[in-house]
C-alpha cells in the first residue's frame, strides 16, 4: 500500500481524490470547501485590525483553521513517508521551456532558483514569493474564493460567479506565466 | 470532537495536494504553457467528482453524519469582484506558482521560503480588508 501510494500519481487518481474534498466536507462537517478564507481568519484572530472586514467572530470559522493545520501535517506526511518532495513528472516540452528560462535542473518539487533558502534574498525570489503571495491573498479575498472555493467547490455547485472567477484566474495566470515569469527568473 | 474530523480531512487534503503534484511551481507553469494535459485532467476530474457528489446529495436529500440537512448555499455573484479579483489572483498564482492550499502544503513539505509568500498573502488580505469599501464589487 505505502509503496503504491509512494509512486507518482496519474491525473485520473489525483483529480478525483481532490474532488472528494467536496462530499467529505459536506457530509462529515456540513461545510463548503474553501481555503483562502483562512487567511482572513488568521488576520482577524491574531492582529488588532480596525477595518470592518476583520471585525467578526473568527471562532465560528475555527473549523477552517483546523482544516489548514491538518493540511500542513498531511503535506509533511506525504513528503516524509510517501516520497512527496520528489521532482514532478512534467512533460518534455515543459522541460525544454524551463531550460530555456535558465532553470538548471529539475531534481525536486520546486525550482531552487526561487525556493532554495540561500536564494531567499534574491530579486527573483522576493518578486515571485512576496509579490506573488500578495496578489494571491488580495485577489482571493476580492474574488471571494480561490482555486478550492471557486474552481472546485463553486464549479461543482454550477455557480456562475465561480465560473467568472475561474476565467479570471486563467486570464491573470496566462499573462504572468508567459510575459512576467521568464523576466523574473532573469532578474 | 467535531474539530478532529476537520483536522483529518485536512491531512487527507495535504497528502493529495502533495502527491497530486499540484503544489509544484513546475506543474503550474506547465499548465499555463499548455505543455501537458495533467493539470487540466486533475482540475476537470476533481470538478466532475465534486459536481456529481453535489448532484447526488441534492437528489437523495442526503444529510450530514450529524443528521443536519446539507447546506449548499454557494457564493453570491459579484461581477467586478469575481472578475477583477479573479484576474489579480491569477497574476499571483502564476508568479508564485502556488495558490492558497499549496502555500500551506509547501510549508508542510519543508520549503521554508514559502513563509515569504504566506506573509505576502496575509499583507494582501489586510490591504483588501482596508480597501474593500472603496473597491467596486
Amino acid at each position: 500500500m505505502i509503496e503504491f501510494l509512494s509512486q507518482s500519481w496519474p491525473w485520473y487518481v489525483s483529480g478525483p481524490l481532490l474532488g472528494l474534498m467536496v462530499p467529505l466536507l459536506l457530509i462529515l462537517g456540513n461545510k463548503e470547501f474553501g481555503i483562502s478564507s483562512s487567511l482572513r481568519h488568521m488576520c482577524a484572530a491574531a492582529l488588532p485590525l480596525k477595518a470592518d472586514y476583520f471585525r467578526y467572530n473568527w471562532k465560528d470559522a475555527l473549523w477552517n483553521l483546523v482544516l489548514v493545520a491538518g493540511l500542513i501535517v498531511g503535506a509533511a506526511i506525504a513528503a516524509v513517508g510517501l516520497d512527496g518532495g520528489s521532482a514532478p513528472a512534467i512533460s518534455d516540452g515543459a522541460r525544454e521551456l524551463f531550460s530555456a528560462w535558465g532553470i538548471e535542473s529539475i531534481t525536486e518539487l520546486q525550482p531552487r532558483e526561487i525556493f532554495a533558502l540561500q536564494n531567499i534574498a534574491t530579486p527573483t525570489a522576493i518578486v515571485s514569493l512576496l509579490v506573488g503571495g500578495f496578489l494571491v491573498g488580495f485577489g482571493a479575498r476580492y474574488a471571494n474564493g480561490c482555486t478550492s472555493g471557486h474552481a472546485i467547490m463553486g464549479l461543482s455547485l454550477l455557480n456562475f460567479g465561480s465560473l467568472v472567477a475561474v476565467i479570471g484566474f486563467f486570464i491573470g495566470g496566462l499573462l504572468v506565466s508567459h510575459l512576467v515569469v521568464p523576466w523574473v527568473l532573469a532578474l | 470532537m467535531k474539530l478532529l474530523r476537520f483536522f483529518l480531512i485536512g491531512v487527507y487534503f495535504g497528502i493529495v495536494l502533495v502527491k497530486g503534484e499540484v503544489i509544484s511551481w513546475f506543474r503550474i507553469q506547465e499548465m499555463f504553457h499548455f505543455q501537458s494535459f495533467y493539470m487540466y485532467g486533475v482540475i476537470g476530474s476533481a470538478v466532475l467528482v465534486g459536481a456529481l457528489s453535489v448532484a447526488l446529495i441534492k437528489r437523495f436529500q442526503m444529510t450530514s453524519i450529524d443528521g443536519e440537512a446539507v447546506k449548499l448555499a454557494g457564493k453570491p455573484f459579484n461581477r467586478a469582484g469575481n472578475l477583477a479579483g479573479g484576474i489579480i489572483f491569477g497574476l499571483g498564482w502564476a508568479l508564485a506558482g502556488a495558490c492558497p492550499g499549496p502555500l500551506y502544503a509547501l510549508l508542510g513539505v519543508g520549503y521554508w521560503t514559502i513563509l515569504l509568500a504566506i506573509a505576502g498573502a496575509l499583507l494582501g488580505v489586510i490591504s483588501y480588508g482596508y480597501l474593500k469599501p472603496r473597491l467596486p464589487h
